[in-house]
């Protein structure tokens, strides 16, 4: 496997090349894009998109952890995670195939 | 929200775009993300998280309905492993990683 990291300027990159807006303003729209998902999310929306996947918000309750250097017990506060659910399309592409399972 | 509702409220913060350059837009970022993965890179948007593949070894499953035995061959899955900045959005503004 590579190792390469693909970020914010490559995907403007994309954008750049295929949609044929100047680079400052394919670097924007990622932005904006990211900023919208992002917004929505932070609002506890769950985030579907088709053939990627979908983003879900969940709350998870009180619990009892463990630091496990010292195995002191540690109270876990209630919270919201973040959870991706890639969709079979993302999963198939993903290994090389076409379609999903 | 769906993705006909995120191009939606693209197109409408940006008057001077078509729709259908919006959903282009979209399109390409998403397919970037899919290539990068589907070729073992890993993606790192600061501010929203990191997606990254994960190889899974062949192992022997059970058919949970019937208990028959089957083979599930070696395969890749993608994860996303949510950035420092979403995690304390999510939870007003505090950083919750466990064990700190």
């Amino acid at each position: 496997m590579a190792g390469r990291t693909v970020t914010r300027a490559d995907l403007s990159e994309a954008v750049y090349q295929r949609v044929g807006l100047s680079r400052t303003e394919s670097a924007a729209l990622v932005e904006a894009v990211l900023k919208e998902l992002c917004d929505c999310l932070a609002r506890g929306e769950t985030v579907k998109l088709s053939s990627f996947g979908s983003f879900v918000v969940r709350s998870k309750g009180e619990r009892i952890g463990r630091n496990p250097k010292t195995g002191v017990e540690v109270p876990i506060e209630p919270r919201r995670v973040l959870v991706f659910k890639p969709s079979n399309v993302l999963k198939a592409r993903i290994n090389g195939g076409g379609e999903g399972e | 929200m769906i993705k006909s509702e995120l191009v939606a409220r693209l197109a409408e913060q940006n008057p001077h775009l078509y729709q259908r350059d919006v959903e282009n837009i979209v399109n390409a970022i998403l397919d970037t993300i899919a290539d990068a993965l589907a070729r073992g890179d890993r993606v790192e948007l600061r501010g929203f998280g990191a997606f990254s593949v994960k190889r899974r070894d062949a192992r022997t499953g059970r058919n949970p309905r019937t208990g028959e035995t089957v083979s599930v061959s070696q395969k890749v899955v993608p994860v996303f492993k949510t950035g420092k900045e979403m995690r304390m959005r999510l939870n007003g503004g505090v950083d919750d990683q466990v064990g700190k």
